[in-house]
Order: C-alpha cells, then structure tokens, then sequence
C-alpha cells in the first residue's frame, strides 16, 4: 500500500522543507501490442532513498520510469507516489518530480539560463530576479556559471547532462527520476554525475530513482538496486547483494567474460 | 475501415487541441513575447512570397479575362473579375496555401522534433501542458495576421491585375479601378477574410496536432512534415466549398 508517513528535502534554494515521497509499484504490467514490456512489477522505493534499477537494454527500465511521471500509462496495475496515483494527471500538481532524459531533452531553441527559468517563469514561482538567483544557484551547484548564456547545441555530452540535472533541480523536485544519466559519458564525467546524484541526496534528501547501466554507479551510491530481465525485476538488494547474486543470469550482466574463442555472437547465431 | 477510424481520430484530436489550448485564453497575456515572435514568423517572414505570388496570380487573371472577355467585349469589366475573385476566393486561398506550405511546414517540423527529441515529454513533466506554450501562442498569432495577408494578397492582386490590363490589354487604371468598385462590396472582402482566418485556423491546428503526435526518428519527422503540409491542402479546398456555399 501506498505510503502516507513522512520525511523532508530541502530546497537548495530557499532552505525551507518539502515533504519527501516514496514510490510504490503495485503489480505494473505494461504491453505495446503483444509484446509485454513490464510483467507483474511490484516494489517500493522509500522516501530519501537512492534506487539504482539496472537491466539490460530493452529490459522496460525507462518504460517503467515513464510510468512514475505519467508519460505511459499501465497496462494492469498501478504507481503510487505517496498515496497519489502516478497516471493521474493532477498528480504532476500535487508532486514535484523531475526527470533528467537520457539524451537531457534541453529545449534547443533557449539558452541554458532560459531552459532552467522556463519552470518557474511559467509556474510564476517568483519574480524575475528571484528566478535569476534560483537559475544561477542550481548552475553554481553543478559548476555551469559559464555556460548560462550558451544553447545546448554548443555543449558537451557531459554538459547537457549537467545542464538536464541542473534544470530538474531548479524544479526543487521531491522525486528525481535518471534515464541514463552516465550513458555515453567518460569514466571521469561518470564519477562526476554520481558524486552530482548522490550529494543532492546528501545535501536535500531528494529520493531518486536511477536508471543505469553503470554498475560502479550502482555500488558506489545506491541505497538498493533491482534488476529488470525481460520485463521482470529478478533481483532486489543492497549493492553489497550484488557481490554474489546466485542467478547466473545477473552475474554475467554485471561481470560479463570476454571470450575471444568462444564469442556471444557465435553462440546467438548457432 | 482503419483509414476511417484514423481521419476521425485526427478530427477529434485536432479538436480536443483546439479546446486546450483556448482554455489557457488568459495566459496568452504572459506570453506576448511568444505570440510576438510567432506574429513575426506568420506573418513577417511571409509577406514577401505572398506579395510576389498574389501580384503574379492578379496580373494572370487580367491576362486570361482580357483574352476572353475581348471577344465579346466586356474587356472594360476586367477590373471587376479580378476584384471579385482575389476578395472573395483567390486571395484568401492562395494565402492559406502559402501559409500552409511555408509556416504549417514548419510548424509540423518543430513540434514533431521537439517530440521525437523529448522536449515535450520534458513540458509534461514540468507539468507545462504543450497546447498552452507551442499552440496557443500560434493560433492567437495565426488569428491576428491571416486577415493582415489576405488584405495585402487583395490588394497587390488588385494590382497585378491594374498593371497587366494597362500594359497588355489597354485598360487604363481608372476604368479599371472604376469596374472594381462599381460590382464590388465591402462584404466581398469581408467574405474573403472570413475564408482566410477559417483557413488559416485550420492548418495551424492541424499541423500542431501532427507535429505533436509524431513518434519515431528523423523518419517520421519528414513523413509528419509532409502528412501536415497535404492534410492542411486537402481540407483548405474542402473547407473552401462549404465555406463558400455558407456564405453565399
């Protein structure tokens, strides 16, 4: 059942408190057609909480995170975030949740400091010196001062994800949802975006749900990490759980052999 | 059967468009800058291939009544056909086939990569509802230059038509003038106009709806670019032949 208790993030930019929300997946199933993307999905991610969900490409991982911000809708079953349905459009109301896209989805016809003022100007959250202090605070935060008057078409990979978490922090989101947030990155840039991930936390007890292939990410700042196969979450522990997970299946994922004699594909084709 | 299914489908969500964005009207105030620009892109950046076209589609029309009309001498009533016909349907078509083909052209283009590229799953997650920002702004900017145009494409086919018959049939302009007025009224130009902003509606709203629609890659982004600009043509002519039998 959905949860009603409490905890509190803090707004980077006023200090004052919102409440924290959990998330709840009730037996979510999801199909396009026939073909069944998410099975029978069930689990909770508490408030506060940094959830890794890993899984191989194709797996429903960023199928299912569009169902936490209403973007699809299930099949069977239902999201709840606190006690609020996920699919509900006054949801987006009543919640604060931002999600960072995979490839940042910056709107390419405004600049950086106007992709992170178009929230609060068009929710006429302050006046616009006060969004100015909110933009440039959230740029401060992830170290993009200069980049405010630059389009994202003259950005870095690394950039426009920074500008993507930037832009959802800028929301004071009590939810952050991560589509690949280290995809396509350099090992450094990686480290940087989950040290990025796990200080909001540190610092405003965002509860975030990371969707990731990256298995240092994983260990290195997740609270709990499931694993989505073939639409269903076969594994759901502690990153230590991830050591030593059983399922053959789970640990060719996470430390996958390289054999040169004996490749995948050779095996895939006979 | 489907292709049935999916031409309602299109009208109900082309509708469903229109009623969401008219219910954030009162926005439109906060968002002068947006229906400012788009003024600009309708109704600026347009005006040149109107004036060319209309200036060319008056002079023709003298051209072709002059040929004809000099058989059985009515030459001197060139002024009054070709009045008529740019007020009342040559103007407001024309123009609504420019508009579609140079401003729903991109319209479709814009949305249908803002959507491919995410930027509009992004608005809805910032629970900023695309119809408010991407559509209304255009409609309400569609809305006010259509009329602007359609005068402009009037008066330069007015005209095209003077210079030709002048140059090329020995009409002089004041005769010509004078055959334009005597048969013309204010509510041919204001039929006209009607015409033009029903058009212009239309083809704004279809090619949003489109462009928002679109799933897929670069792909489909043509596929909607073309769908858009052949859909909005089609129901230009349709909407013409009611509109005109409504009308008279």
């Amino acid at each position: 059942m959905p949860d009603t208790g409490t905890t509190s993030t803090v707004s980077p930019f006023s200090g004052s408190e919102n409440p924290a929300v959990s998330v709840t997946f009730e037996n979510l199933s999801k199909s396009f057609g026939d073909f069944a993307v998410l099975k029978d999905i069930s689990f909770r991610v508490d408030r506060g909480e940094i959830f890794v969900l890993m899984g191989p490409s194709g797996s429903g991982k960023s199928v299912l995170l569009k169902h936490v911000v209403g973007l699809e809708l299930p099949s069977a079953g239902r999201v709840f975030i606190d006690k609020y349905d996920a699919s509900e459009e006054t949801t987006r109301e009543k919640v604060r949740l931002a999600l960072v896209f995979q490839a940042g989805a910056l709107f390419n016809s405004l600049t950086v400091y106007d992709n992170l003022a178009l929230y609060p100007r068009e929710h006429q959250l302050a006046d616009e010196a006060g969004i100015r202090e909110k933009v440039m605070r959230a740029l401060q935060i992830l170290s993009l001062e200069n980049a405010a008057a630059k389009y994202p078409s003259e950005l870095s990979g690394g950039m426009k994800k920074r500008v993507a978490i930037a832009r959802a922090l800028v929301m004071e989101p009590q939810l952050m949802l991560y589509d690949e947030p280290t995809s396509e990155l350099d090992p450094v840039m990686s480290a940087t975006i989950s040290e990025i991930i796990a200080t909001l936390k540190e610092q405003y007890h965002v509860t975030s749900i990371v969707v990731s292939h990256d298995r240092d990410l994983a260990l290195s700042i997740a609270d709990r990490v499931g694993i989505l196969m073939g639409g269903q979450l076969v594994h759901l522990s502690p990153p230590a759980g991830l050591r030593d997970p059983g399922d053959p299946r789970i640990a060719d994922f996470l430390h996958p052999q390289i054999d040169l004699k004996n490749p995948r594909f050779r095996k895939l084709e006979s | 059967m489907q292709q049935l299914i999916n031409v309602f489908e299109g009208i109900g969500s082309t509708l469903q468009l229109l009623v969401r964005a008219l219910s954030f009207s009162s926005t439109l105030w906060r968002q002068r800058q947006r229906f400012i620009e788009q003024c600009y892109l309708v109704g600026y950046t347009t005006l040149p291939i109107v004036t060319i076209l209309c200036s060319f589609i008056g002079g023709v029309l003298a051209l072709q009544a002059g040929y004809s009309m000099e058989n059985f001498g009515a030459k001197q009533f060139i002024g009054t056909l070709v009045g008529l016909s740019m007020a009342r349907e040559l103007g407001p078509v024309m123009v609504a086939i420019l508009v579609a083909g140079r401003v729903g052209s991109a319209i479709a283009a814009e949305l249908a990569s803002m959507r491919v590229y995410q930027e509009v799953d992004a608005l809805e997650t910032m629970n900023i509802p695309a119809a408010r920002i991407l559509v209304l702004p255009r409609l309400a900017a569609i809305a006010v230059m259509m009329p602007i145009l359609c005068i402009i494409g009037d008066l330069v086919g007015w005209f095209g038509g003077s210079l030709t018959s002048k140059f090329f049939i020995g009409i002089e302009s004041e005769a010509y003038f004078s055959a334009l007025r005597r048969f013309m009224e204010f509510k041919d130009v204001m039929n006209g106009l009607f015409k033009g902003e029903v058009f212009g509606i239309v083809v704004v709203l279809v090619c949003c709806n489109i462009g928002l629609n679109t799933r897929g890659g670069p792909r489909e982004i043509g596929a909607s670019v073309t769908r858009a600009v052949v859909v909005s043509l089609i129901l230009i002519l349709v909407l013409d032949f009611f509109v005109t039998r409504a009308l008279t």
